[in-house]
Formats: C-alpha cells, sequence, structure tokens
C-alpha cells in the first residue's frame, strides 16, 4: 500500500471493489488477450452477481475490457461505446468458485481469433488478482510487469528461461509454477522489478517447448 | 509507510521536519518517485476531488434509484441563509453529500481513503480553502498530513468496512480530515493527532451495514457526519482540548472492536440497517432480473 491508496484512486464510483476493481480486471483480461476484444462471455459469480448491478460491475468489467481506466467517464456508457466499437458480449451468472467472493470468468475472442479464457477476483481497495488464465490457477496482482509463459512441463525449463531475463538486468520480483496436470502443460508466471525488452519476449518465444508466451506490460499505465 | 503517529511526531522534533513533509519524503523513498512527481500527484488529487464537487449533477439517480439530488436541496437552502448549523458547516454538509451521492451515480470522485467515505475529506478541505483562501500547494500539505493519518489507520487496524465496518471508513476519513484541518490552522504533529484521536473516538464501533450492499444507505449520510466530526475535533484541539487517550492507542483501540465485531455488520450486508424490515424490503425491490 502507498500514500495514493489512501488518498486515490481517482476513480468512477461508486465501489472500489465492485466498480474499479472490475474496470481493472477486465482491463488485464484485454491486455492479456493483446488485441481488442470481438466477443466476450461474462460470468459474474459471488458478491459481482448479487450486488454488481447497483455497483455498476457490468458496465464496469465491459468498460475495462474495452480498454477504458479506472477514471474514465465512458464507465457508465461502456454498453455503448461496446456497441458503437462493435465488440459483442453476454453476461450470465457463473457458478461460484471457494475463495473467490468478487470474482468474474470471460471467454475472450479476440479481433484476430485469439482465444483466452480468464478468471479475475477483486480482493478490496481496487486491487485485484488474476485466478486462472486458460484453465490453470495463476494467483497474480498485474501491478507489476509480468509474464506468463505456457510450456511443455519438462524437467529444467525453468534453468532455461531465467538467464535471459538475467541477461537482460531484469529483476525477478516474484516467480510462480502452476501445471495443468504432471507432464502436460506448466505455466510460469513471473512478475518484474523493470519492463522487459521485446528482444528478451522474442528469445522466451524461440525457446525449445515453449508454447506461448504473454507479457503483461506497465507502460502506458500510471 | 509510518506505522505510528508517535514516530511521526518524534521525528517531527529531532528532524525539525513538518509532518506532511515526513510523510512525503516516506513516500517518495518507498515508491522510488521524486519529491517533485509525488507533490504534482497531490496536486492532481486535490483538483479531482475539487472536480468531484463541481461537477456534481442533481439529477442524476444512482443505479438503484435510492439516491440523488440531497446536496441540491442543502444548497437552496444555504442560499436562503436558512441553515440552522450557519453557513461554513452548512457547505461541509453540502459538499459531502455532492461528492459522495456522484459516487453512487457512478461519477468520478477520489477513494480517500475508501470510495464509500470519499465525501468526507473534499467537504472539509475545500471549505477551509474557501473560507480562509489557503493556496493549493497548502492544501496538498494538508492531503498529506490526512494520507499520513491514514496510513498509520491502515497499519494498526484496516481502512477496509469488510475488515472492520464503517469505523474503519468513515472514521477512519473522519480522523485524517480534522488531523488536516488542523494543520491548515498552524497545528503541530501533536494537535494533529489530537484531532485525529477525538474525530476517531467518536466513531468506533461503527457498524458497516449497506442497504442492499449497495455504497449508498447508509453511506452518503455519514459521509455529512463524518465531515462535520472532524470540523468539531479541529475547533475542539485548537481551543486546547485534549483527548485523554492518544491516538496511537485510540486505532489499536479500533482494530480490536474491529476483529470483535460480527461478519453481519462487516459489508455483508446481513447486519445492521440493512437487515431491518424496510432494507430487506429495498433489497427485494431493486433485485437483478
Ligand atoms: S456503511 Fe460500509 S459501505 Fe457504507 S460507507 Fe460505511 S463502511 Fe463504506
Amino acid at each position: 500500500m502507498n500514500l495514493f491508496d489512501i488518498i486515490g484512486p481517482i476513480m468512477i464510483g461508486p465501489s472500489s471493489s465492485h466498480t474499479a476493481g472490475a474496470v481493472k480486471i477486465g482491463n488485464v483480461a484485454r491486455r492479456l488477450l493483446g488485441e481488442d476484444v470481438k466477443k466476450a462471455e461474462i460470468y459474474f459469480m459471488g458478491s459481482f452477481l448479487s450486488t454488481g448491478k447497483g455497483h455498476g460491475t457490468d458496465r464496469a468489467i465491459v468498460a475495462g475490457l474495452l480498454g477504458l481506466a479506472v477514471d474514465d467517464d465512458g464507465i457508465p456508457n461502456s454498453f455503448e461505446i461496446a456497441e458503437k466499437r462493435k465488440m459483442k458480449f453476454t453476461i450470465k451468472a457463473g457458478e461460484d468458485v471457494e475463495g473467490h467472493p468478487n470474482a468474474v470468468r470471460m471467454k475472450l475472442i479476440g479481433v484476430s481469433g485469439r482465444k483466452i479464457e480468464v478468471m479475475g477476483n477483486s480482493v478490496g481497495g481496487g486491487r485485484i488478482e488474476i485466478c486462472e488464465m486458460d484453465g490453470v490457477e495463476t494467483s497474480f496482482s498485474a501491478e507489476a510487469p509480468t509474464l506468463i509463459i505456457q510450456n511443455e512441463d519438462k524437467p529444467g525449463y525453468v534453468a532455461e528461461i531465467t538467464p535471459i531475463l538475467v541477461k537482460e538486468h531484469v529483476n525477478i520480483a516474484t516467480m510462480q509454477l502452476h501445471r495443468r496436470k504432471r507432464g502436460t502443460i506448466a505455466v510460469m508466471v513471473i512478475e518484474c522489478d523493470q519492463e522487459i525488452p521485446d528482444s528478451c519476449i522474442k528469445a522466451l518465444k524461440k525457446l525449445d517447448g515453449v508454447l506461448e508466451v504473454v507479457y503483461l506490460s506497465m507502460r502506458g499505465l500510471e | 509507510m509510518y506505522d505510528s503517529l508517535n514516530q511521526i511526531i518524534k521525528e517531527e522534533k529531532e528532524k525539525k521536519t513538518p509532518f506532511w513533509k515526513l510523510v512525503q519524503l516516506d513516500d517518495c523513498h518507498e515508491s522510488e518517485t521524486t519529491v517533485k512527481e509525488s507533490m504534482s500527484e497531490v496536486m492532481r488529487v486535490y483538483t479531482a476531488m475539487k472536480d468531484s464537487v463541481i461537477n456534481y449533477d442533481s439529477s442524476l439517480k444512482s443505479q438503484s434509484g435510492l439516491v440523488g439530488g440531497n446536496g441540491e436541496k442543502i444548497r437552496r437552502r444555504l442560499n436562503k441563509r436558512q441553515m440552522i448549523c450557519g453557513d461554513f458547516i452548512g457547505t461541509v454538509i453540502e459538499k459531502a453529500l455532492k461528492v459522495s451521492e456522484s459516487n453512487a451515480c457512478m461519477k468520478r470522485i477520489v477513494a480517500a481513503p475508501t470510495a464509500g467515505s470519499c465525501g468526507v475529506v473534499p467537504a472539509v478541505l475545500i471549505s477551509l480553502q474557501e473560507k480562509e483562501g489557503f493556496s493549493d500547494e497548502k492544501m496538498c500539505e494538508a492531503l498529506y498530513v490526512a494520507a499520513g493519518i491514514g496510513g498509520v489507520i491502515a497499519s494498526k487496524a484496516s481502512i477496509s468496512g469488510a475488515q472492520h465496518g464503517c469505523q474503519a471508513e468513515i472514521g477512519a476519513a473522519s480522523s485524517m480530515a480534522a488531523g488536516a484541518a488542523v494543520y491548515l490552522y498552524g497545528g503541530d504533529g501533536s494537535d494533529i493527532a489530537n484531532a485525529a484521536a477525538l474525530a476517531l473516538k467518536n466513531l468506533l464501533g461503527l457498524a458497516c451495514d449497506p442497504v442492499a450492499g449497495l455504497v449508498e444507505v447508509p453511506c452518503v449520510k455519514r459521509n455529512v457526519m463524518g465531515a462535520v466530526n472532524a470540523i468539531t475535533s479541529a475547533d475542539l484541539t485548537l481551543a486546547g482540548i485534549k483527548s485523554k487517550i492518544p491516538a496511537d492507542e485510540v486505532f489499536e483501540a479500533m482494530n480490536k472492536i474491529g476483529r470483535n465485531m460480527n461478519a453481519d455488520i462487516k459489508e455483508t450486508a446481513e447486519g445492521g440497517l440493512a437487515a431491518t424490515k424496510t432494507g430487506n424490503r429495498i433489497k427485494e425491490s431493486i433485485k437483478i432480473k
């Protein structure tokens, strides 16, 4: 927590968890997709479902998927903006997941056809956690430059990936390993202290066994 | 972030550095920002607070229809010079309503410390600036003071209604605003802490019981109470009236009370006003189709 968590954030009301948090989750999901969203299936759970309407959570999520920031005047009109930009969306009730009281699951299709499934949880004060990506459990706040690497689950891959970051003087703040099932697909989530250069991401993509690299940059955000 | 007001008061004396400056330097150190960047961000926050008053739209209603238009009603009464409490407290009330109603109506506000309690700090600070003509720079210093108090409350207890009830939201906001107000009138660290203590003492144990789980009832009107309580706490302090319990200990008491509170009065909307006959009826009437 820093000073601007106490006198801040500047945001569209009414709720830091149910409005600002929801915008952020939508925003991060869009950045994870890496392109404009063409179609979104949105499933609300827990108190997002029970009190979301009154908090504008539905408009907030759509605003986030459109790339609006938490203090954007357009949030209350996000449905209209989505129509103008031809982003299709549906909002339904999802199945509750234990331990995630303010959660939303999103199935997204991007303009180029790229697909992603993301689940986010609003943890209070406008802070969020991405708790699932493409069926793999994760846990990151999206508040630092974050690398999400999917690769074949084989021994030694961590040792191959880290030197590439070290060479570029990127300092690793946290690192998590998750996997679907032993020997199938593993997901590595690396939160860094610095932005990661493009060259580094290209090098990671070329590694044997790496299936996908998603980079969540903080550039252009406050 | 400091975890005790006593520590700030001690450093203020030792380093001969004012309260607000200590808070600023500490945050710059932790967030790796420069003093200039920090100051311009605080200015942006203060400007956003002023805008949240100016941009009030009395024709708006919240999504549930429960909230809207009350700031304008007070303005009309002010214009006729009818306020029992006088013009100054009248404008404090007006702004507290306008900002928190704007929040409920999905307009831009500054969470200070939370969105639910967003009306308290701006109502106090902006009204004092209008009354005394303080510079914007001075107001930013007062915001650092408010943030310093809020930071200590967050580390000793919490600034979340879900964790510690409304004492942690409106209570914290009122405590922050009281200290900031005293600073504007020349108070030092001890005075700031005294006002912060007096304000929060009045709000210990306050339940978080929002009807239908929405940041509307009782939240909007509690902002009024939090703002007025901050002004009276500042006046008591400036008159030399001492809080018998020091601020840090008040915050610790809030933490204990918060822990002992039942979950039904911690933002779950299952107890207190939310669970009244009328509260339940309202909840049913605005159910999502
Ligand atoms: S009642 Fe609860 S939601 Fe409303 S202002 Fe107080 S703490 Fe916030």
